[in-house]
């Protein structure tokens, strides 16, 4: 097995959710959020929601598209809002570009929902990362794969879905390291194209040491 | 003495076979750089009430990860606690009428508390209304200071609220339960869900024979669907109109519904809106109206077990950690899209909200026709439980706070 010059160190997150100043009780007022809300707050709806709500596989997205579902009972635009994928996009900017787009459009050919109020109102939050590291450091598969298998999902999370945007790059930490330290690209890309809507973090985190579990008996 | 002894401890460690070892490794990461340091949790009651319930088991957890932790209660007399109630119920938004003395005794009673209580922790959090204004015993950038408030400050009774905004926006930051509750302030606010225990009597695993035993006590019967709201007898709680919607579902399907609550009797506003309960119920024999003494922990949670839908159809509500228990358990629930609940219950995901008498009435009759989807929302709802609203998530929040505020982030 590959030994890294470059090791592997098991961080975990914990996220704070900071409420804003802003809220949306229409579909207008949430593209007026959409436009003036921070950075932060679009993370926390789109990747962040993925972590604290990752056990749902079937139809849910991001707290937008489900706040369109759920109080305006919009569902040609919570779909259109469901389809948009983290990791199509390299930063928060151009995700909050297509967002607004979505629901810019959507009011534009149907103005008569634009102003209609919804059941409840959408409060726009933030996240707030703490990070601490683990003390657990990896050199080779073996020792990442026993890492990988007890990590709590906060940590599992933190490299592998929140980490895409920190990076600026369509990969996760678990990616970079596989293909950059020990060189298993393959591996690395296998690992990338996990599909973290339709997985639980458990499941993914499964499918991830059966690839793992298949290139070691490769090697 | 001030501080609170806590007596019943459960060992960190048991956690584990619930949230999983990875999840107490990482309490433990992330309560190592705060080893030793000094917290001091402040509230106005040891017992009764859903705060002394969660520093219960909160304060022996942190404990266990070497934090300095004590809880202290802040002592009042009569004249204190009842302008103190008054202030609880304006700033739920009933019409009160503020008298001046009614501030000063607000805060001469601060003011003997600041005198007494050590204050000098390097993480300080004040719960809830009643000890806000201890904040005038902080020295200058010493140490930090939060406030945590359980109620729901979305409409406020304008005196009370311009009177304690005053002492609240002198604190680091403030938590809410919910978004929905909190105000525009000028410091930061955090989101801090309420927790329930998963090893607690009211949550832990029951032997199905004890479940059996408690439907036999109540003559329910195990054969036909059960319908179940916990909650104490209250109008907000809406018992008249969770009958008016098991009757509408009673024309489709052959069930039973369960309303059970905390003992009226001391409780004059309780004893009428039981007494209108029983007057809808109509001597109806599926209609059990069990008034419970001291909440049972153990009864409520045979119950919730034994029930095919949990519902929670209230008016208003703080959080309503009526519904964790129950999705806890694994059980569909239709509760009202009010308060703290849509935070529990993403609609269609893992659960269904109503907003009506016959809403809630439609969604329990869909979830009676669709028992797959029923128990998928339950197994879902359990997932959304686990990740968010159990007493581990919540030491884990107040770590995170603390780093935080450590860090200056």
């Amino acid at each position: 097995l590959n030994t890294a010059e470059t090791p592997f160190d098991f961080v975990t997150a914990s996220y704070l959710t900071r409420i804003g100043n802003q809220s949306a009780g229409t579909l207008a007022e949430l593209l007026t959020g959409l436009e003036h809300c921070s950075d932060a707050s679009i993370f926390h709806h789109t990747f962040q929601t993925l972590g604290t709500h990752h056990f749902l596989t079937e139809g849910f997205s991001n707290d937008f598209a489900q706040w369109v579902l759920a109080s305006t009972n919009r569902n040609d635009l919570a779909e259109q809002l469901t389809a948009l994928d983290i990791r199509d996009y390299m930063s928060i900017a151009a995700l909050r570009s297509d967002l607004c787009r979505v629901v810019r459009d959507f009011c534009d050919a149907e103005p008569q929902f634009a102003a209609q109020s919804g059941l409840e109102r959408f409060y726009f939050c933030e996240s707030v990362e703490v990070t601490v590291p683990l003390g657990r450091s990896t050199r080779n598969l073996d020792e990442f794969r026993e890492g990988l298998e007890h990590l709590s999902h906060a940590s599992f999370y933190f490299h592998f879905i929140s980490s895409r945007l920190r990076l600026q790059l369509q990969t996760n930490d678990f990616s970079l390291w596989l293909s950059g330290s020990l060189g298993l690209r393959t591996l690395a890309d296998s690992v990338n194209q996990i599909d973290i809507y339709t997985n639980t973090l458990d499941s993914a985190r499964t499918k991830m040491l059966r690839l793992i579990d298949r290139e070691r008996r490769k090697a | 003495m001030s501080e609170v002894l806590t007596a019943s401890r459960i060992p960190l460690e048991n956690y584990a076979e619930v949230v999983g070892a990875g999840e107490i490794e990482e309490l433990r990461a992330l309560a190592k750089p705060l080893r030793g340091r000094s917290i001091e949790m402040i509230n106005s009651t040891a017992v009764g009430g859903g705060v002394a319930e969660i520093l219960n088991r909160l304060v022996p957890l942190a404990e266990e990860l070497d934090l300095g932790i004590r809880w202290d209660v802040m002592k009042g007399a009569e004249e204190f606690f009842d302008v103190t109630k008054s202030f609880h119920n304006a700033l739920h938004g009933e019409p009160y009428h503020a008298k001046p003395k009614d501030f000063e005794i607000f805060l001469s009673y601060n003011e003997q508390n600041r005198a007494t209580l050590p204050l000098d922790a390097e993480f300080v959090v004040i719960h809830d209304p009643q000890p806000a204004a201890l904040i005038d015993a902080r020295k200058p950038s010493s140490n930090h200071w939060v406030w945590r408030c359980h109620i729901d400050l979305s409409h406020p009774n304008r005196a009370v609220w311009d009177f304690l905004e005053k002492f609240v926006t002198r604190y680091d930051g403030a938590m809410f339960s919910s978004p929905e509750f909190s105000r525009q302030l000028s410091i930061p606010q955090y989101l801090f869900y309420p927790a329930i225990d998963p090893l607690s009597e009211k949550n832990c695993p029951l032997d199905s024979e004890f479940i059996e035993q408690v439907l036999r006590r109540y003559q329910i019967d195990p054969q036909r669907p059960i319908l179940t709201q916990i909650s104490r007898f209250d109008r907000l709680k809406d018992p008249v109109g969770v009958i008016r919607a098991y009757r509408i579902v009673k024309r489709y399907f052959d069930c039973q519904l369960v309303l059970a609550g905390g003992s009226a009797s001391d409780d004059p506003e309780g004893a009428l809106v039981l007494k209108d309960a029983l007057r809808a119920a109509e001597q109806d024999p599926d209609i059990k109206i069990l008034e419970l003494p001291a909440w049972a922990p153990l009864e409520v949670n045979a119950l919730q077990r034994a029930s095919t839908i949990v519902v929670q159809k209230s008016l208003r509500e703080g959080f309503g950690l009526t519904v964790s228990e129950a999705l806890w358990k694994k059980k569909p629930v239709v509760a009202s899209a009010v308060g703290g609940i849509p935070s529990q219950i993403i609609h269609k995901h893992t659960g269904l909200l109503a907003h009506s008498v016959e809403g809630t009435a439609y969604q329990i009759r869909f979830l009676l026709s669709h028992p797959q989807i029923a128990a998928k929302l339950g197994e879902n709802g359990h997932e959304h439980v686990k990740e968010n609203f159990l007493i581990t998530q919540k030491l884990k929040r107040y770590l995170a706070l603390f780093l935080m505020l450590d860090r200056g982030l």
